[in-house]
């Protein structure tokens, strides 16, 4: 009896697996960990408005949102760097062409602990902090204490932007690295909690991250310029000097349900989640 | 009939004996393929002791010296914090302790071993860091000392089990002997009850190593991951494992840093090989 109950169980889970991998009113969007929580919003919202349709949002990094879509595991990926030539070579051998949708704008906030009296930071002192240059706070207007280095992972978008714009200044030819003692977090969340009990911790990550467990640094262009804080009306006006765009990558123009989803997200309704989730609109 | 049956359960039995050899030999050859690409653009000598580890620059930088010297102190200190502390313990739950203490210590240790690692590393992350930075006034508590103390607790129910079984099965005369000849319960058992064992006790030890140097979820999480070439515990250190957990979803199939991401799994694979082999020689050294 037991056996024959066992057989049954096992027919009917790889029945509904095989039905599962063909149900087309699923979409499955990955990538960019500064982007899960607007992505999963807007899904949230989506279906809510069109039941019966169904969307998958994990986050990982930029990279692997892009790596999925080129080895076809995701319909959507979510980036908050511009794919790299690279990949777009490697995509389109394997048959994949990706189109790049721009739906908001997110600015970079570098963090301290609030018990840290460092305020204010220019891109140059940033880049001599994070290449390891400037190892003491003391150089940065602070206490006697080593600085401790806070990166993401690899795979984060966040970590190849703020390595391009900041640390590079944007010269794409630069060869500076980040210190090879930078610690290396798995998520934005790990790098808020570090720096929220550590006053030694310098990290960075997407503004939609600061609370008041952590003190966002004015940041200047050049010493001539205005400190400014990371804020949404500072990015907008482009005041704020690390904003970087946020990206949506599909293969081909998006069509059918991934076009649907693609409209909402540039929709009235899905810019003013980007606004509520703490990123900057794109239709301004 | 009933020949035939024998017959065919005999063999079904040597078949599922024999996939778990062609799956180490599958896996093992598919770690070849991949990994082995990676030779094409860094010579062997600057993979293994290469000072850098940028794996997404351009020209990438690949070495994994610092990643190797990364897990091997890790491994180190907890080999140092759980062998004392595990034969002890073993000591203790074979030769001292009454029944009742006994099965409760056992069950205890089975416990431990049951507790998810990802979970120790949790824990790990919010008590022990925030102690290790406190203590020795350190500028962060994610250093190779906490991953350390951390799979110390992950090896310890291998070594006391093992290292408990070996001291169990010494023919009980021996003990007899010893205590027969006026030695005290102590020198029984350190002079001979340990030297007797000694053989299992070195494959316990060699296993619970073996899952140290395995270990990827918690040391990912409280040692740093900075891929520095260590030059004391204090400092966070990154490990093979954690660097092939942190980066994998990332690297392109097919591209460099891809095809050097297998080839750590190659170096892994080597080291847990010769480790299991070890105590294996240890083992069988025993039954002789």
């Amino acid at each position: 009896m037991f056996k024959r109950w066992l057989f049954v169980l096992i027919v009917v889970m790889f029945a509904t697996s095989a039905f599962a991998a063909k149900d087309k009113n699923s979409i499955q969007v990955k990538g960019s960990d500064t982007m899960v929580n607007l992505a999963q919003a807007w899904a949230e919202k989506y279906m809510q408005e069109n039941p019966g349709d169904f969307v998958a949002v994990t986050g990982g990094g930029s990279g692997t949102g892009i790596s999925s879509l080129i080895s076809g595991t995701c319909d959507i990926a979510n980036a908050s760097r511009t794919i790299k030539e690279k990949e777009i070579a490697l995509a389109k051998q394997r048959g994949i062409n990706p189109f790049e949708i721009k739906v908001g704008l997110d600015g970079l906030a570098v963090v301290v602990n609030p018990k840290n009296p460092v305020t204010k930071l220019t891109i140059d002192q940033l880049a001599q902090i994070f290449t390891g240059k400037i190892t003491n706070w003391k150089e940065g207007g602070g206490r006697d204490a080593k600085i401790v280095i806070l990166s993401r992972e690899v795979n984060s978008g966040t970590h190849v932007y703020f390595k391009e714009h900041v640390i590079r200044k944007g010269n794409p030819e630069g060869k500076e690295e980040f210190a090879s003692g930078a610690l290396l977090l798995s998520s934005s969340q790990a790098i808020a909690d570090e720096v929220a009990q550590n006053p030694a911790a310098i990290g960075y990550y997407g503004m939609g991250y600061i609370s008041s467990k952590q003190k966002p640094i004015m940041v200047a262009k050049d010493e001539k310029s205005e400190y400014e804080v990371p804020s949404i009306e500072n990015v907008i006006n482009g005041k704020y000097p690390i904003s970087r765009p946020l990206f949506i990558y599909t293969n081909g123009q998006p069509q059918g349900l991934v076009k649907k989803f693609v409209d909402f997200a540039l929709s009235k309704e899905g810019q003013d989640i980007v606004l509520a989730t703490d990123f900057v609109p794109v239709n301004k | 009939m009933r020949k035939l049956k024998e017959f065919v359960i005999e063999k079904l039995i040597l078949l599922c004996g024999l996939a778990s050899i062609f799956f180490v030999a599958l896996i093992f050859l598919f770690l070849l393929k991949e990994g082995l690409a990676v030779f094409k653009t860094v010579s062997l000598f600057k993979f293994l002791f290469g000072k850098s580890w940028y794996p997404i620059s351009e020209p990438a930088q690949l070495g994994i010296l610092p990643l190797i010297l990364g897990s091997l102190l890790v491994t180190l200190g907890a080999a140092i914090i759980s062998i004392p502390i595990g034969v002890a313990c073993a000591i203790y739950i074979a030769e001292i302790t009454p029944l009742k203490t006994k099965e409760a210590l056992k069950a205890g240790i089975e416990l431990l071993a049951a507790i998810p690692s990802v979970v120790l590393g949790f824990i790990g992350m919010v008590t022990l860091v925030p102690l290790v930075k406190n203590i020795f006034h350190l500028p962060t508590g994610l250093t190779a000392l906490s991953g350390s103390i951390m799979l110390a607790f992950m090896a310890m129910p291998t070594i006391v089990s093992i290292a408990e079984d070996a001291l169990y099965s010494i023919p009980k005369t021996y003990k007899e002997g010893a205590l027969a000849l006026g030695a005290t319960h102590w020198q029984t058992i350190w002079r001979v009850m340990l030297p007797a064992a000694s053989s299992g006790i070195l494959a316990a030890v060699m296993l619970g190593i073996g899952r140290v140097i395995g270990e990827t979820m918690a040391v990912m999480m409280i040692t740093g991951n900075a891929a520095v070439i260590p030059h004391s515990i204090l400092v966070p250190v990154r490990t093979l494992t954690a660097t092939i957990a942190a980066e994998m979803g990332e690297a392109v199939v097919g591209s460099e840093h891809y095809f050097a991401l297998f080839a750590i799994g190659i170096a892994l694979f080597i080291i847990s090989f010769a480790i299991n082999v070890t105590a294996d020689l240890f083992l069988h050294k025993k039954q002789q």
